[in-house]
This record gives C-alpha cells, structure tokens and sequence, in this order.
C-alpha cells in the first residue's frame, strides 16, 4: 500500500472539510455582499436615474395633426375636403431580415420591381433610428386588408392612416381654391414648427395658402405607453388637437363648371364678381392642373410637364396675368373725360378712321379700318364711340386729358393696384405714369403715349380680376367693391384684418353712370341697324336674351413676346395672336353678376370673349331665377 | 482505519441505526426541501408575471417542477456507494457524448449543444457534467491523502479541463464556467492550499491579456467590452444589460407591483423568463423581493453546506459540498450579469428561470446531497 494510504485520516479530512466549508461560506457570504451592494446602487442610490429612464423607454409624446378645415362654396358643396389615406410604413430596426420583409410585402402586395426599388430609396434616405419610415402611399382597401391578414409575417411594418386634403371639383376649381403641397423643410422656417409637427401638408396656393392658419387648426399631442418595439399599448394623457376652421367661399361651384365649360379648351381666364360685394362667384384659369396630384404625388414627368409647358398650367392667369385691357378701358377713359370736364355726352367728332397728332406723322389707325376700306366711322358721341367701340374717338379725348388726371381716375376701379382683400398673391397690373417710364425705360413720356393709353394699349396692363373689377365699379353706378373670396367662417379669422371700403369713383352723378351702362347695353343689345350701328358684340350675343347686360369687348394687341427661340414658326404667330377681352355685368337694373373673360391669343373680343360671357351670365341668372322660385 | 475499509465494502440497504427519523428513512432533509420549495414557489409566482398572460408556459414548468421533484426523490434514493462506483464511468460516457456532440449534435442559435435521439429526447451531454464532474474529482480524490499534492491537484484539473474545453467550443461558455466551477469547488473543499489558490488566482489574472487575444471569440470580447460600457452599442450588445439595470435600478425598495413592471410587460427586457428573469423580481418587487431570495439562496447554500460536512465520506462531502457551490455559482453568475457586473453568458437563474434542464439537473444534485447526508452507515 502506498505511503499516501497509510497516512489517510478520514476524522481529520472532515474537520479539514469543516475548515474549508465554513472559509468557503464566508466567501459565498462576501460575493453576496457584492451582489448586494450592486442592487443597493441601483434601487436604492441610483434608483431616479433607473426610474426615468424606465418611464423614458415606455412612454413617449406624440403629437396629433389637427384635421384641416373644409371648404365649401356658396352652396354648401365641397371645394376641399379630408379623406382616410393608408401608408405602409417600416421601422428597420424592429425587423431581422430586412431584405425578407420586402421580399414578403411584395409578394403580398404583388408589387413590381419598380415598386420595390422606391421602397429601397425611401430606405435609404437618412432618418432618425428607430422611426418608421414610409414607403408606400395610398394603399388600397384590399391592400391594407392583405396587411392586416399577414401581420405576422410583417414585423417592422406599420400601416398608418392619415387625413389627406382631396379636392373633389379637381382641375375646375384648382386655381380658385389653390392647393396644398408637401411640407418641406424651407416651410418650417416661415410656420411654426411645433404646430406642424404632425402635419403633412401646408396650404400653398390660393385660399388654401391665405387662410392657412385658420384652415390648419391647432396640433394637439397624446402621451402613449409603447412597448419595446414602438407599438403603443395604451394611452396615457391626451391632448386633443383643433381642428382647422371651415371655410365658406363666394365660389359658386355650378357657375364655375358653366364658366370652365365656357371657355372650353381655349387658353383664358374668367373672373366673375358679385357687384355687391366684391365675392368671386367665379374663377377660371385654363390650361389647369389636377391639385389632387400634389398631394398624392406625382411622377416626375408629370410634374415635369405641368412645371415646364409653355402653356403654364400652373400659373393663374386670373389673378397674375397682366395683359394690356384693350378696348374694355375705354368706359374707364371716357368716364374720365366726362368728370374731367373735358368731354360732354353731347359731343360729337369725326371719325374718319384714322388719327394724328397735331404736327406728327404717325397715324393712328382705327380697329375697322382693315374691315371696311371707306375708313371711319362717321360723327361719334361718346356713346356711339362705346358701342361701336371707335379708336379715334378715344384716341382724339386722351390726347386732350392730362395723363395725370387720367391715370388718377383709372386708379379709382382698383388698376394698378391689387385691392383684393384675400387675394394677395395677384398681380397689381401697371398704369404706366411718366415717372414710371422715366425710371422703367429711361424715355420721357410722349403724347403717342396719352394716345395709345386710350385705347387700353401701350404700357398699360390689367389682370382679368382687376378688369371684372372695373365691370363692377360700372355696375355699382361708382362703388368700387374688393374681390374678396372669403364668404363666411365658422368663427373669425384672423388672416383679415380690417380692410377699409374702397371709396366710390369721385365727379360723376348718377346720370353719368346711366349713360355709360346704356352705351354698354348698346355694346350688347344694339342690332339690326347695319354694321356702322350695331353694338360690336350684337352680331354675336346680342339675339334671344332674356335679360339686360352691359357690356365692352377688346381685341389687345399682343405688343410684345419673348422672342424666345424655342418657339417654333407656328406657336410664334400662335402667341402673337390678339387677346380677346369681354367685360359685362346683368342685369343692368339689379346687377347680381359683374365679370371679366380673357381669351388668350383668341382674335376679336366679340367674337371670342363675348360668347364666353353670355354664356356665364346666361348661367348665373337661370340659376339664380332657379334658386329663387 | 475500519471506517476505510467498510467503505470499501458497502453494503446496500444496510441502512440507518435505530434513532434515525422519519425523514432519514425516506433520504429528504426536511429543511433543505422546504428551503428549494421556498425558492421554487417564489420562482412560480414571478414567472406567472415574466409569462405575461401566457398560461402554457407556466404550465408547462409546473410539470417540469414536478418532474424535477421526482428526480430530486430518487437521486436521493440512491446509495453513496453506487455514485461513488458509477463516477469515473459516467464521467467517461459524459465525455464521450461531449466529443460525439461536436461531431453529431444539434445546432441551436449557433451553438451545438444537443444530443437528439430521434424519437425519443434531446439533451445536453455537458448538463449531466455539472454533476458528472464534480463526482469524478471527488471519485479520485477521496482516494487520495487529502490535501491534495500537486500531482493530485494536477490530474484533478485535468479531470476538470477536458469537458469545460469541449463544452466551451461548443461553445457554451455559461456551462463551460459552472462545470469548471463544480470541478474546482471540490479540490477548493479538498483542503488545496490557500497559497496555490492564490497563486493560481494571479495567473489567472497575468494570462488575462493573452485569454483576451486568443482564447475568447468576438462576440465574447464584445460582451466584456459593452459590460464597461453598454451605451457604446446600446441597441446591440448594450442592449440587454441597458435595459436589464433599468428594470431593476427602477424597481427601487418596494417595486413597482408584482404584474406591474413596464419594462418587462413591454417587452424592453430581453430574457425576461429565462435568464434574465431576476430582472422582473428587481422591478415588480424591488430590493426587499430581490433581498428575500437572496436570503432563501443563502440559507439553502448555508444548509447545504451543513448537510455536505455531515456526509459519511469524504466522497459524499466532497460531492455534496462542490454541488452547494455550484449551485452558487449558478446564481451569483446570473444575477451578476443581469445586474451588469459580469459579462452576459447563458446561465439561468436556479429554480427560477423558464426551462426544465437546468432545473432537473440541480434538483438531482439536491437529491444527491441529501442521499450523501442522510445513507449514514456506509
């Protein structure tokens, strides 16, 4: 037996075994005070800082996008409105296998390859960790139900609904009602951010821009338990956002499809005003753009093409396009001569087609010259001078006015000015004063100038608004109304302060302004008297109407054009083509309707402008003899 | 002298002198049982929290409570002398298995650990080593005069180093540690000298850099480094320990409420059932819940502790001993990882954590320690 063996001894290996148990106790006893000592720190000493950020990782503040107020028109019908839009929405973190979870909602969506591709890009564009990204917009019903039964193949994937603006009238009414846009960074700058930090959309055109505010509502937030993979569980506080006002307009829906209709594919803009207050009953602009698709998106060459069309679809020829007014000044012009003193309704001249001034050569042609070779239009009273619309009639008063004085009256209707009320955007036009000549083109100003001013050309440059304007200034025997189309709020708005009323149009009675409304009539009604006494619209409006209009045409001249090279020789004489103008309002005793029609390019203002008018007006009493009855 | 000689002779059945009591008769300490059942109920009643409405689960692990029962009753049941005789082969077939599992085994989230007999069960070669080594050491050296010499001490280690190798490159390092733990646990109880303990200790700490270069895999050094550092990757590694320490830290003195932990009911801590369970005990019922299973695992290690310098043989000491320690190990692991003093590696909590392996397997070790207190006359 081994030495080992021999000196084995089992009662001292278990006292030695008590040694070491007890030693090793006191170790087990030591480590527990470790372990001990680390739950102190934490629950004890540290245990604020373990408590917020526990209350940190569950809840979390989410804000609540207020739901943006309704337009309607007049009449109740929706202009604006909110509908339920999914998106599919993806957290990368929340997933393991990115590539397979696309791979599953294509599969169950059945998307293409290009469908896959932009999901990918969204992707990859730089976000905040953690926060859904969304990749898909608009889903179907079917789509989101095909979600819904696959959610557990689907972790990572949120879908999301959101209110979204649609604009049920589409292009009719785009440029009226304006639109809204995605909202981007630059717009966080002039907003304030935290009321849009739920929000999508801001209000980038028309009454959606001007009424923003009002429209947006106030944001409201709601503190939420989410769990670890950022689905919420319960809702702890909330804060319910505002909801945005909703706003009634002028806008007479019906009469805005019988215009739009109207004009039908002719580039153009009508603008029609209620006389009495200045409300846009109407207003058109074509070409148009569908402002459904700046919300849903759009391609690129879509945009592209809307962006880039030499036809400017996005531009609102209503309220921004300047065009020189034509003929439609002349009412404007030999209102000032009566004030001024320097005409009578009783005076007559010779018209005898042409003009000059004393020691000039130039001769300044009338419109019927090219007509009829006899040239003129024989003796011409103001009121023969309208409703046959004589050049050298106007041409022989302006030369005689004091441009200043003449410019001054024109200002009275709202020219040169923009005097809409929540309008802000439109254009001021121009009433070319010699001061302004003198710094815009460094020329003195000529008597040629005084000469073409009454005839509506020269510098002078008018929007459709601002010539409606005018009809309703006329039609208001001199109260000049602000367009204005706002009709009626839920509660007030703020964006309108208080706007002071335009003064009346000052040195004409009553009588003045009857007469100048039955010379217009004339324009209009006048016929079966030969082409020297026929009103100029009469061969083309004035049969069968059930009412009495005034009304004045013009035919601008397009004075200039880019020559920009890229027009080709066609669309060159295309937009050197004259703008066609017909300003009217009915009936004359009661006007309830006053409006201006601008055909682009469209020729003769009787003939092309004309018909456009009636037809409104034709559509805006039946309606209203409708609504009556 | 006798007493050696008898050993070397058992004789089965021969049980117990007159006085022993009704409990000595059916192997159970009464203490130590009602101590387990403690823990094993206060496990039960957190768990039926971490499950979070899922009644499966904690049905599920009642019956493997149950099972684990029964193995603690008949390992009990089982005479010191047939482990002593039966050690060094288990030990061998134990190992044996742990090579095959590297060959033929099942690989589970990256690591093959399992033994699937198909048909019949799976299991972990290297669960059977947590008390296959510990008996193996004990087997070789209650033959020996005890302290150990360095000889002895050599070929414990090397009893010891054999499997813990084979199971750390499975790898399952969690196990690798405990195994190791019960293997050294008994030269420890042998009587090893403190001076070679310490030394050991040191080399251990000087080849540390060496350990970090070329024994630990990346994503083991990845754990050590987010350890001192959770928010460098809080939404990787750091994750768990992050969320982890909040529970517990914000658990605070009396907890938040027993059902009422967000940070487990909103699925922010990781584990929750398994092996971060202590977790959800730190949050719904605070340091004082935390305190009373501390205490309950302490007295079951000071009982145990008891029972092992009780045991008839130096084999039964020294086995029973090294399982208490075990044991230990197990918990102070778990809960120092949990609460971010060591670096995470899989090992649950004991009698606590979701899962029936672990649970048999320390219940079996509570049944040999009791067989090795209470077969007295051997």
């Amino acid at each position: 037996m081994s030495l080992e063996l021999s000196i084995k001894d089992p009662g001292r290996e278990q006292d030695m075994f008590a040694d070491r148990a007890i030693a090793l106790f006191v170790v087990v006893v030591l480590m527990f005070g470790v372990l001990v000592a680390r739950l102190v720190t934490l629950q004890i000493v540290e245990h604020e800082t373990y408590q917020s950020r526990a209350d940190d990782n569950r809840t979390k503040i989410q804000t609540l996008a207020p739901s943006r107020g309704m337009i309607y028109d007049r009449n109740g019908r929706i202009l604006a409105d909110n509908k339920t839009s999914f998106s599919l929405a993806i957290v990368p973190e929340r997933t393991d296998d990115l590539d397979a979870l696309l791979h599953s909602i294509v599969e169950i969506l059945t998307l293409t390859p290009q469908h896959l591709g932009r999901i990918r890009n969204a992707l990859d564009k730089p976000r905040r960790p953690d926060s859904a990204v969304v990749v898909l917009e608009a889903l179907s019903e079917k789509q989101v139900a095909m979600l819904a039964v696959n959610r557990h193949r689907l972790r990572g994937v949120e879908v999301t609904s959101q209110l979204i603006r649609s604009y049920p009238m589409g292009e009719l009414a785009a440029h009226a009602v304006g639109s809204v846009r995605r909202l981007t960074k630059e717009d966080l700058r002039t907003v304030e951010p935290v009321q849009y930090s739920g929000s999508q959309f801001i209000g980038k055109r028309g009454v959606e821009a001007f009424y923003e505010k009002s429209l947006h509502g106030k944001v409201g937030y709601q503190k939420v338990e989410t769990d670890a993979y950022g689905r919420v569980r319960r809702v702890l506080e909330v804060q319910g956002a505002q909801t945005g006002q909703n706003l009634t307009l002028h806008l007479d829906s019906r009469l805005q499809v019988a215009s739009v209709a109207a004009l039908g594919e002719r580039r153009g803009a009508i603008v029609a005003l209620d006389p009495r207050t200045g409300g846009v009953l109407a207003m058109v602009s074509q070409p148009s753009y569908d402002p459904n698709l700046f919300v849903t998106g759009m391609s690129i060459s879509t945009f592209d093409d809307l962006a880039s069309s030499i036809y400017l679809p996005l531009f609102n020829r209503a309220v921004n396009g300047q065009y020189a007014p034509g003929s439609t000044f002349k009412p404007v012009v030999g209102l000032a001569g009566i004030s001024s003193g320097v005409t009578q309704w009783s005076e007559t001249i010779e018209d005898k087609g042409w003009f000059q001034l004393p020691g000039q050569e130039r001769v300044y042609r009338d419109w019927s010259w090219t007509k009829d070779d006899s040239g003129g239009q024989g003796q011409v009273d103001l009121n023969r001078a309208i409703y046959r619309s004589s050049n050298v009639y106007f041409y022989d008063l302006a030369s005689r006015m004091e441009i200043g004085s003449l410019l001054e009256f024109a200002s009275q209707f709202g020219l040169g000015r923009n005097v809409a009320v929540d309008i802000p955007e439109a254009s001021t036009g121009l009433l070319p004063t010699p001061e302004w000549k003198r710094k815009a083109k460094n020329q003195p100003w000529y008597p040629g100038d005084s000469v073409n001013l009454g005839i509506g050309q020269g510098d002078l440059l008018a929007t459709p608004m601002q010539m409606a304007t005018v009809a309703a200034a006329i039609a208001n025997r001199g109260k000049v109304v602000r367009p204005k189309m706002l009709l009626s709020s839920d509660v007030s708005i703020d964006e309108v302060g208080t706007i002071d009323e335009l003064p009346s149009v000052l040195g004409l009675d009553g009588e003045d302004w009857e007469l100048m409304i039955d010379a217009m009539e004339n324009v209009v009604h006048r016929g079966g008297q030969g082409f020297r006494g026929n009103g100029t619209a009469w061969a083309y409006i004035g049969q069968q109407v059930g009412y009495r209009m005034a009304g004045k045409s013009g035919t601008a001249q397009v004075v200039e054009i880019t020559q920009g090279e890229e027009y080709d020789e066609e669309q060159l004489s295309e937009f050197r083509r004259k703008h066609a103008w017909f300003i009217a309002f009915a009936p004359v005793d009661d006007p309830t309707i006053a409006l201006a029609v601008l055909v682009e390019n469209g020729g003769g203002g009787s003939s092309v402008a004309a018909p456009v008018a009636r037809a409104i007006i034709d559509a805006h009493l039946t309606e209203e003899l409708a609504s009556i009855h | 002298m006798t007493q050696d000689f008898q050993r070397r002779l058992p004789s089965y059945g021969a049980s117990a002198g007159t006085n022993t009591s009704w409990s000595d008769r059916i192997h159970v300490d009464p203490i130590l049982l009602l101590l387990i059942t403690g823990v094993v109920l206060f496990g039960l009643v957190i768990l039926s929290s971490a499950v979070d409405g899922n009644e499966a689960l904690f049905d599920a692990q009642v019956r493997r409570i149950g099972v684990a029962y029964a193995a603690l009753i008949i390992a009990a049941q089982l005479p010191p002398a047939m482990y002593l005789r039966w050690a060094p082969f288990l030990y061998l077939v134990g190992l044996g298995l742990l090579i095959l599992v590297l060959f033929v085994g099942i690989e589970v989230k990256g690591s093959q650990r399992w033994i699937d007999i198909p048909g019949l069960f799976r299991f972990q070669p290297s669960e059977l080593m947590k008390i296959a080594v510990p008996m193996a050491v004990a087997w070789y050296l209650q033959q020996r005069v005890l302290p150990p010499s360095i000889k002895h001490t050599f070929f414990s280690l090397l009893i010891i180093a054999l499997p813990a190798f084979a199971i750390g490159v499975e790898p399952d390092l969690g196990t690798s540690i405990l195994v190791a733990g019960a293997g050294v646990s008994v030269l420890l109880l042998a009587g090893l000298s403190w001076r070679w303990i310490l030394g050991a200790l040191t080399l251990v700490a000087a080849a540390a850099p060496l350990l970090w270069q070329f024994v630990l895999r990346d994503y083991q050094r990845q754990r050590i480094l987010t350890l001192f550092d959770p928010q460098s990757d809080p939404l990787g590694a750091g994750w768990n320990i992050i969320q982890s320490t909040t529970a517990i830290g914000s658990g605070g003195i009396f907890g938040k409420g027993l059902y009422q932990g967000s940070q487990s009911y909103l699925d922010f801590l990781p584990e929750a059932r398994t092996d971060f369970i202590v977790a959800v005990v730190g949050e719904e019922l605070g340091f004082v819940g935390i305190a009373f299973l501390l205490t309950l695992y302490l007295l079951i290690i000071a009982r145990g502790l008891y029972l092992a310098s009780q045991a008839g043989s130096t084999f039964g000491r020294l086995v029973a001993g090294a399982l208490v320690l075990t044991f230990f190990i197990y918990l102070f692991v778990n809960i120092a990882m949990v609460s971010g003093i060591l670096p995470v590696v899989g090992v649950p909590l004991p009698l606590v954590s979701y899962g029936g392996t672990s649970a048999i397997t320390l219940m079996a070790g509570f049944g040999i320690i009791m067989s090795m207190r209470t077969h007295k006359a051997w």
